[in-house]
C-alpha cells in the first residue's frame, strides 16, 4: 500500500511538472510572437522599458561587493557599486585624472602647503533627506582615523597605530560650508588622493542609526540611491532626482552577479544584461563581430614591469647590461601573450595619467645593439640571473608563467642565462620585498591618478628598504629623488607636469626596470547604451550614460 | 527504531568533531592570510597586524581551535571575517537555495534514471537499452560547466525559452517563508512565481541531474538485471502474474537497496557538490559561497559550513538506512 501510494505521488510530480513546463513555453512563444524584435522577452527591465518611460541599466559582473562602504573595501566590485551611492570633495574628469570641483566648489592653499581650505556647495542633500554641512566632512574623516579597517585612509595618508590620522593633523569646519585641512608636511597629492572613491563623503545619521550594519544601508549624495541588495545575486539602485550634478538618465541601475565568464557573455548576448566586465579573451572577438553589441576599453590605470635588481651584486648593477636586456626583449612578441588587452609600456605609468611623457622613445628590440652593451660591460661571453615570477595571474600580467619563459627564449639570444623562480603569489611579494632576485616580475594599479603614486612609490630610494620595498629594483637615484620630493610639494600643477616629466627621462635612461604593458581591460556593453565612458580608476558613475 | 535513531544522532558528535579538526587544519595549513585577503595588497603590515589581532589570528593553533568548537558547542557558529555577519544567517539564507535546486535534480534524476534503468534491464540488449546507456556514460562523462553553458546557450540565446540565470525574474513578486521559491509559491498561491521559478530552476536542475541520473540508471539496470534472474521471479511469471506487476511489485522491491545507496550518497554529493552548477547559472547557493570563503580564507565560514554539509550528509545517510526497512522488512535498525 506504503509503495503504491509513493509511485502515486511521483507520478502526480511527474506530471505537474510536464505540465508546467508546457505552460511555461507556450507563454514563451506568446511573448516572442507580440515582441519579436526584441530579444529580452526574459527580463524584466525590457518589460517595463516597453510599459512606460522607465528605463534600467543592468551591469554584469563576476562577484559580488562585498561592503558597500567604500572606506573599509579594497575590492573593485565594492567601489564600483559605491562610485555611484557617494560624491567625493573634489572628483576626477569623465576620462582622466585631471580633478575637477564636485561637493567642493573651489579650493585654496596656503603658501607653505600646509593648509587646504575647501568652500563646499549649499545646496545638497544625502539620501536620507538630512543636509550636507562642512560638519559632516569633519565626521567621516574623523571617522577613518578610528581603525585599520579604513584601509585606503591609512595607507593614503600613513596613518599608523602612533599616528592614527597620519599626515592630515586637523579637520575643521571652519564655516558651514567651508572645511580647513592641516597638513603635518606639504602634499601635492592631498586634492588627487581625495578624489579617490574610498573618500565618499557618507551620512553621519545614517552611520549612526545603521550601526554595524551601515554597509548593507549605505547613505550618500551620489546620483543613485541604494534600494536593495540580494546577497551574490544583486544590488539595485534608482535614480536620485535631486542630484546636485548631472541627473541620472537611467531610472534604475542593477549590479547582477554572474560568476562565470562565459555565461555572463551569453546573458549579454540574450539580453539580460546590457553591459559586462570580465570577459574571456576569445569571446572579446565575437562581441566585436555581433551587431548589437560594442567593445568598450577601459583606459590603464597599471602598469607591469620586470624590475632589475640594481642593489645586487652583479651585472645588473651596470647600467649597460639592464639596457642591454630591454633592448633584447622583443615587447611586440611578449604582448601577444596578453589576448589582446595589454599596450607596449615604455614609462613607469601609465598614458591615461597627466605628467606622462610621450616624448621617451622606448629601447625597441635590437639583439645586436643588446650584445654589443654587454660586450662593453665584460658580458659577451654570457651570464646567468634569476627571473622571479609569481603563479598566478595578475590583472596587469595575464600569463607570467608564459611571459617568464618567452623572455628565457629571447635573452638565450645574448648569452644571458635566464633561471625561471616561481612562487605563489604571497610568497613571491615577500622574496621581491627582500630583494632575493636579479630580475622579477611585478606590476601596479594606480590609486589616486597622480604620478607620485607610481613613480615614487616604485621608484624611489625611500622605497627600496628591504623587507618592505615598493621599488623592488632597489633603484637609488639622488636626482631622481630631488624630482620626486620637489614635485610632492610643488602646488603649481604645471611645474609639476614638467618634474615627472624630467623623472620619466631619467627613469628610462638608468633602466632599472624593463616595463612591459599596461592592461585595458575590455567592456562588452549593448550598442543601445550611450555616453559609456570608462574611467581608468576602474569604475565610473553611471549617471551620464542613456539607453536608447 | 527509534532507539536506533537517537544512536545514529549521538554518533554524530565524533563525527563533527573529526570534521572540525579536519576542515581547520586543512584551512590553517593552506597558505594565505585572511588580513592580507580582507585588506587588500596594499595594506601596510601594521594595518594587518592591526586586523590579526582584532581577529585573534595570532593566537596558537589550538586556541583558536577551541574557541571555535567552543561557540559551536552553544550553537554559535561565529562570524564571517570577510562580510561581519554571522555565518547561521549567511547560510541560512542560502542554503534552501542549494536545498531546492539540489532535491529538484534529484527528482529528476530518480525518476529518469530508475526508468530508464528498469526498462533497460528488462528489455536488455534492445535499442531502448543501448541507447539508454550510452546515453549514461555520456551523461557521467560530461563536464558540468560545459554542458551548463551549452544549455544557456542552446536554451536562451539561441531559443530564447529558459532564463540563462538566477532563481526568479527581477520583477516577481514572492512572498518567502521557506525560501524554498517553488514551495513558497504553492503555500502563497502564486501561480506566476511558481512557472517563473520553475523555469530558472529548469537548466540548473537538468544540469546537476545529468552525472546522478546517468549513475542511477546503471545501478538500477544492474540491480534489477541481478533480480530478474532469481527463481521467484521465474515463479512469479510461471503463475501467470501481469508483466509489470512483476516487474515493478517483486522485482524493483529488491533491486532498490542498492540504487538506494547510490541515491543517498549521490545526493549528499550534490548538496555540497553543486559549485560547478551554481556558478555557471548564478544561482546564490552554499557551493558558490564556500568557494569564495575558501578564496578569501575566512576561516569561520568554511568551517561552519562543512560541518553543516556533513551533519547533512550524515543526516541523509541514515534516512537512506531508514528507508531500507521500507523496501526490505527483512533488515532490522535495532
Amino acid at each position: 500500500m506504503k509503495k503504491k501510494a509513493l509511485w502515486m505521488l511521483l507520478t502526480v510530480f511527474t506530471l505537474l511538472v510536464l505540465v508546467v513546463a508546457g505552460c511555461s513555453n507556450n507563454d514563451e512563444a506568446n511573448s516572442e510572437g507580440e515582441d519579436s524584435n526584441s530579444q529580452d522577452t526574459t527580463d524584466s527591465e525590457s518589460a517595463e522599458e516597453g510599459s512606460g518611460g522607465s528605463s534600467t541599466f543592468v551591469f554584469g559582473r563576476g562577484a559580488d561587493s562585498e561592503q558597500l562602504d567604500p572606506s573599509k573595501v579594497t575590492d573593485g566590485e565594492s567601489i564600483y557599486v559605491t562610485n555611484q551611492i557617494y560624491d567625493t570633495l573634489v572628483r576626477y574628469e569623465q576620462e582622466g585624472t585631471e580633478v575637477v570641483p564636485a561637493l567642493a566648489t573651489e579650493w585654496d592653499t596656503s603658501d607653505d602647503g600646509l593648509e587646504w581650505t575647501f568652500q563646499l556647495r549649499d545646496d545638497v542633500t544625502f539620501h536620507d533627506g538630512t543636509d550636507f554641512t562642512a560638519e559632516d566632512v569633519v565626521f567621516n574623516f574623523e571617522r577613518w582615523t578610528e581603525g585599520a579597517e579604513y584601509v585606503y585612509y591609512g595607507y593614503m595618508f600613513g596613518a599608523s597605530d602612533e599616528n592614527p590620522s597620519g599626515i592630515i593633523e586637523n579637520v575643521e569646519a571652519t564655516g558651514d560650508y567651508e572645511v580647513t585641512f592641516t597638513l603635518s608636511e606639504p602634499n601635492a597629492p592631498f586634492l588627487n588622493t581625495l578624489a579617490m572613491p574610498p573618500f565618499g563623503i557618507a551620512s553621519p545619521d545614517a552611520i549612526e542609526e545603521h550601526g554595524d550594519d551601515y554597509f548593507k544601508n549605505p547613505v550618500g549624495t551620489g546620483p543613485f540611491i541604494f534600494e536593495e541588495w540580494k546577497q551574490d545575486d544583486s544590488i539595485t539602485l534608482s535614480k536620485n532626482e535631486d542630484y546636485f550634478g548631472e541627473t541620472a538618465k537611467v531610472d534604475t541601475v542593477i549590479f547582477r552577479v554572474i560568476p562565470d565568464n562565459g555565461a555572463r557573455f551569453m546573458e549579454l548576448q540574450s539580453g539580460s544584461i546590457d553591459a559586462m566586465n570580465g570577459m574571456n579573451p576569445q569571446d572579446i572577438q565575437q562581441a566585436e563581430d555581433d551587431e548589437a553589441l560594442q567593445i568598450i576599453r577601459r583606459p590603464s590605470m597599471n602598469v607591469s614591469y620586470m624590475a632589475m635588481n640594481t642593489d645586487k651584486e652583479g651585472p645588473l648593477k651596470d647600467k649597460k647590461v639592464r639596457q642591454a636586456i630591454n633592448l633584447a626583449i622583443d615587447k611586440e612578441k611578449l604582448l601577444s601573450l596578453f589576448e589582446g588587452i595589454g599596450k607596449p609600456a615604455k614609462n613607469p605609468m601609465p598614458p591615461s595619467l597627466w605628467g606622462y611623457n610621450d616624448d621617451v622613445e622606448d629601447y625597441g628590440y635590437d639583439v645586436e645593439e643588446a650584445k654589443s652593451l654587454l660586450a662593453e660591460a665584460g658580458y659577451g661571453d654570457g651570464m646567468s640571473i634569476t627571473l622571479y615570477t609569481m603563479s598566478n595571474p595578475r590583472p596587469y600580467l595575464p600569463q607570467p608563467k608564459f611571459a617568464a619563459q618567452a623572455i628565457q627564449e629571447m635573452l638565450k639570444e645574448v648569452n644571458v642565462d635566464v633561471e625561471i623562480v616561481e612562487n605563489e603569489w604571497d610568497s613571491h611579494l615577500s622574496a621581491t620585498e627582500n630583494g632575493d632576485h636579479d630580475m622579477a616580475f611585478l606590476g601596479w594599479t594606480g590609486d589616486n591618478g597622480d604620478p607620485d603614486n607610481f613613480l615614487y612609490v616604485l621608484l624611489d630610494k625611500d622605497n627600496a628598504k628591504k623587507g618592505s620595498a615598493g621599488n623592488i629594483a632597489f633603484y637609488k637615484n639622488d636626482e631622481l629623488h630631488d624630482i620626486l620630493k620637489q614635485a610632492q610639494t610643488e602646488l603649481d600643477q604645471e611645474k609639476r607636469v614638467g618634474l615627472y616629466e624630467e623623472a620619466q627621462e631619467i627613469i628610462h635612461e638608468d633602466a632599472p626596470w624593463f616595463p612591459i604593458a599596461h592592461t585595458t581591460p575590455p567592456l562588452a556593453v549593448k550598442k543601445e547604451v550611450q555616453n559609456y565612458i570608462p574611467h581608468p580608476t576602474g569604475s565610473e558613475p553611471f549617471n551620464y550614460l542613456e539607453l536608447n | 527504531m527509534l532507539n536506533y535513531i537517537i544512536r545514529r544522532l549521538v554518533s554524530l558528535i565524533p563525527v563533527i568533531i573529526g570534521v572540525s579538526i579536519i576542515a581547520f587544519s586543512l584551512m590553517h595549513l593552506v597558505p594565505g592570510d585572511p588580513a592580507r585577503s580582507i585588506l587588500g595588497e596594499k595594506a601596510t603590515e601594521a594595518q594587518l597586524e592591526m586586523l590579526r589581532e582584532e581577529l585573534n589570528l595570532n593566537d596558537p593553533y589550538i586556541v583558536q581551535y577551541g574557541n571555535f568548537m567552543g561557540k559551536i558547542a552553544t550553537g554559535d557558529l561565529g562570524d564571517s571575517i570577510k562580510s561581519k555577519e554571522s555565518v547561521a544567517s549567511e547560510i541560512g539564507g542560502r542554503l534552501p537555495a542549494t536545498i531546492e535546486l539540489t532535491l529538484f535534480a534529484m527528482t529528476i534524476a530518480v525518476v529518469i534514471g530508475v526508468l530508464a534503468g528498469v526498462i533497460a534491464a528488462v528489455k536488455q540488449y534492445s535499442w531502448f537499452d543501448n541507447l539508454s546507456m550510452s546515453g549514461a556514460l555520456f551523461g557521467v562523462s560530461m563536464p558540468i560547466f560545459w554542458l551548463g553553458l551549452m544549455m544557456i546557450w542552446l536554451f536562451s540565446v539561441e531559443l530564447n525559452w529558459l532564463p540563462p540565470s538566477g532563481r526568479l525574474s527581477n520583477d516577481i513578486e514572492l512572498t518567502k517563508i521557506t525560501n524554498l521559491y517553488l514551495v513558497d509559491s504553492i503555500l502563497t498561491l502564486n501561480g506566476t512565481a511558481f512557472i517563473d521559478a520553475f523555469r530558472h530552476l529548469l537548466m540548473p536542475g537538468l544540469a546537476l541531474a545529468t552525472i546522478p541520473m546517468a549513475i542511477i540508471a546503471r545501478m538500477t539496470r544492474s540491480s534489477m538485471l541481478e533480480v530478474m534472474k532469481q527463481d521467484y521471479i521465474r515463479t512469479a511469471n510461471a503463475k501467470g502474474l501481469a508483466g509489470r506487476l512483476v516487474i515493478f511489485q517483486h522485482a524493483l522491491k529488491n533491486a532498490s537497496l542498492p540504487v538506494l545507496t547510490v541515491i543517498g550518497l549521490q545526493f549528499g554529493f550534490l548538496l555540497g557538490g553543486a559549485v560547478l552548477t551554481e556558478t555557471i547559472f548564478s544561482w546564490p547557493g552554499v557551493g558558490r559561497y564556500v568557494v569564495d570563503a575558501i578564496l578569501s580564507r575566512d576561516y569561520p565560514v568554511v568551517q561552519s559550513t562543512i560541518l553543516i554539509i556533513a551533519i547533512i550528509f550524515v543526516l541523509v545517510n541514515l534516512i537512506t538506512d531508514i528507508l531500507y526497512t521500507l523496501f526490505d522488512p527483512r533488515i532490522k535498525l535495532d
